[in-house]
């Protein structure tokens, strides 16, 4: 999993509440044997005119001019604005893998659904809950000014402005060092190796058989 | 003071260190994968740039979407990536891996205790929830998903939560033609799917422990569909004679100390458990489910039961629900119920002394003309052939039954050997769940030799003196 320490970045508006699941990836991707691979077909059904399968290629597929990432001034966003209970749906770790791979680090909105938000953690994708009044104004700005962008310092847990303003926001303090360290679940066991090690040591003594090789 | 159950002893030996919140970091010993939930945990290790961590404790083999007729040819274009990419994983990360056509290859929970890859003593893990059938061998087995099968691979550990202690003591003896299979379907008709939920089952009594090996698999198997997540058989002489001579058990000294080992894995007198169940074997009768759920079960002398005569709403519903299902009326005997299909093998019962009892009930008669299909899928490429140097197959072929390579064939509907809509099956498998065995199937959970005897005659029968 990739360190989320700051982030500065191009900011896109999807400006419509409960997104789901199924809309941020599709259920005939779940197939798929892989974790990777899944951005081009994030928000699939809103982002191409035809029906998407995980056996056809993306490319030529006709785009939906108005779905807000074709447009020519959101390319390379890294930083998505959303509305409430943004990841609604299913329990499928697939959403924030085809987030991800699309290039988007950090969804900023006034709420979250609780398994995408469990999910999008291990996955280092930074899920910022910012009060509805804020994330008003950020939308406002955000489609007022062309290549608006924003800073997110996670340490300091802001969200900065162009012009200097700041908005603070709550993070879990685990979550936040698992995050800073890029440490997902493997990670985190990673760091007792030593005890690990220790212990095989140990059992090895009392139980080599357990250790034959082949 | 200090007595401890056989699972606290089991937990213990394999304590990492504990953390603050309650939860541990357990050491994994054995590591099965099978096809179906393994590709993106080797992606994860991939893009992790990780390898495994003890190479050696993994060991794989292909079960879920093997054909069992046409083995070589797999027309499901998912099911043949699956396979090709446990195959490549294997390969790259120079896993022992039995791959269709290896005569050890079979179903995960047979080719484990089989090979002496499952050992008494051991913690065991694979991404399926029937891998609870290894506790039989007085190991903690048990189901994970693919994100724990990924942590499992990178650090040989896995952080858990320790379950409650339940017995379940089965006294006395069970009667003349009543299996292991019928045990456990009237475990879990007593206690319930969700009887054993956050507990490791132990099971142990005079019954249990007059049981073979194979029938303590079939017992363990199924401690998934009474809600545990893993059940336990303590090691005894049955367990030892059964390792002995299997390809990975220990050797010379090294077996000497393992047995020293072994002798203690069973519950200390006076152990807490903190749920006791106490089962009479000589009341059990051979067993048949007729709803959606394997605690839908009843004797073979019962009747169809009436959704009148519940008085909890809720169960109420979900008995007419079933019975709608299953296409049955209330107050019907079971063996007036009449099957399309027979199946006999998974994981729960495809073992040489399942595939002996089902054979022993033929005696030369013929399937009833109203069957159309009746299988025997051996749990492994080892089990077929020694039943094929027995002789199993030609009395099972020559009574009309299809004889059948290795897999988990009509158990999950994963291959094509499936239930047609409406269909009804006699089957030696685990899950009685709405579309299991296939969209709009209807199974009825029996024992290898219930499901031989409703074969012959066309319904389910009493399989005692048939």
């Amino acid at each position: 999993m990739h360190a989320f320490t700051t982030l500065d970045g191009l900011v896109a508006p999807l400006d419509r509440p409960n997104v789901d699941t199924d809309a941020i990836i599709p259920k005939q991707f779940l197939k798929s044997i892989k974790r990777s691979g899944f951005g081009p077909n994030l928000f699939d059904e809103w982002r191409y005119l035809d029906k998407g399968e995980p056996d056809k290629a993306n490319e030529g597929r006709p785009l939906n001019p108005e779905f807000i990432l074709n447009q020519p001034r959101y390319q390379g966003t890294s930083i998505l604005l959303a509305r409430d209970n943004f990841g609604c749906g299913s329990s499928r770790e697939h959403a924030p893998w085809a987030i991800v791979d699309f290039g988007i680090r950090a969804i900023i909105a006034p709420s979250f659904a609780d398994i995408f938000y469990g999910n999008s953690a291990k996955n280092g994708l930074l899920l910022v809950i910012l009060p509805a009044d804020v994330v008003d104004r950020l939308f406002a700005e955000c489609k007022a000014e062309e290549g608006y962008r924003l800073t997110i310092d996670l340490a300091a847990q802001q969200v900065l402005t162009r012009s200097d303003e700041t908005f603070s926001f709550d993070y879990n303090a685990g979550l936040k060092h698992r995050m800073l360290n890029g440490l997902d679940d493997v990670g985190i066991t990673l760091q007792r190796a030593d005890v690990i090690r220790a212990y095989e040591a140990r059992r090895r003594g009392q139980a080599p058989w357990l250790f034959a090789e082949g | 003071m200090n007595a401890k159950t056989l699972y606290d002893k089991l937990w213990d030996d394999h304590l990492v260190e504990t953390y603050e919140d309650g939860s541990a970091l357990i050491y994994i010993d054995r590591h099965i994968a099978h096809e179906v939930t393994t590709p993106q945990a080797f992606e994860g290790l991939k893009l992790a740039g990780r390898k495994l961590w003890r190479t050696a404790a993994t060991v794989a083999v292909s079960d879920h979407n093997v054909p069992t007729k046409d083995v070589r040819n797999i027309t499901d274009p998912v099911a043949r990536v699956q396979l090709e990419t446990l195959a490549r994983n294997c390969r790259e990360h120079r896993i022992t891996h039995f791959d269709i056509g290896d005569i050890r290859q079979g179903i995960v929970h047979v080719t484990g205790p089989e090979q002496g890859w499952s050992l008494p003593g051991m913690t065991i893990v694979c991404g399926d929830s029937h891998t609870a059938t290894n506790g039989a061998l007085g190991a903690w087995a048990f189901g994970i998903g693919t994100s724990e099968v990924e942590h499992v691979m990178a650090t040989q550990c896995l952080v858990l939560r320790k379950a409650k202690n339940m017995l379940i003591r089965v006294d006395g003896e069970l009667g003349a033609g009543v299996s292991a299979k019928d045990l456990i379907l009237a475990i879990i008709g007593r206690i319930g799917t969700a009887g054993a939920t956050g507990h490791t089952m132990e099971y142990a009594g005079t019954a249990i422990e007059r049981l073979y090996m194979e029938e303590r698999m079939t017992i363990c198997n199924m401690s998934i569909e009474a809600g545990g997540r893993a059940g336990l058989v303590a090691v005894d002489d049955t367990t030892l004679r059964y390792v002995e001579g299997r390809p990975h058990a220990p050797k010379g000294a090294d077996w000497t100390r393992a047995v020293e080992a072994w002798r203690l894995l069973k519950s200390d007198p006076g152990a807490h458990f903190d749920t006791t169940v106490v089962i009479d074997a000589a009341s059990i009768e051979p067993q048949v489910t007729w709803g959606t759920s394997p605690e839908m079960v009843l004797p073979v002398s019962g009747r169809v039961p009436d959704p009148a005569d519940e008085r909890d709403d809720t169960r109420r519903v979900g008995i007419q629900n079933a019975l709608k299902y299953m296409d049955l009326k209330p107050g019907t005997p079971l063996t007036e119920v009449a099957v399309d299909k027979v199946f006999i093998g998974s994981c729960t019962n495809s073992r040489i002394e399942d595939l002996r009892a089902a054979a022993a009930v033929i005696r030369g008669r013929k399937l009833a003309p109203n069957v159309k299909l009746a299988l025997v899928v051996p749990g492994s490429g080892l089990v077929k052939r020694q039943a094929e140097e027995e002789g199993l197959d030609r009395l099972f072929t020559a009574a009309g039954f299809e004889w059948r390579e290795p897999g988990c064939s009509m158990c999950l509907g994963m291959n094509p050997d499936q239930l047609s809509f409406g269909e009804r099956c006699a089957s030696t498998s685990n899950r009685n769940f709405e579309g299991r065995q296939g969209h709009g199937g209807r199974t009825h959970l029996v024992s290898p030799a219930m499901a031989a005897a409703a074969g012959i005659a066309g319904h389910f029968v009493d399989a005692r003196g048939f």
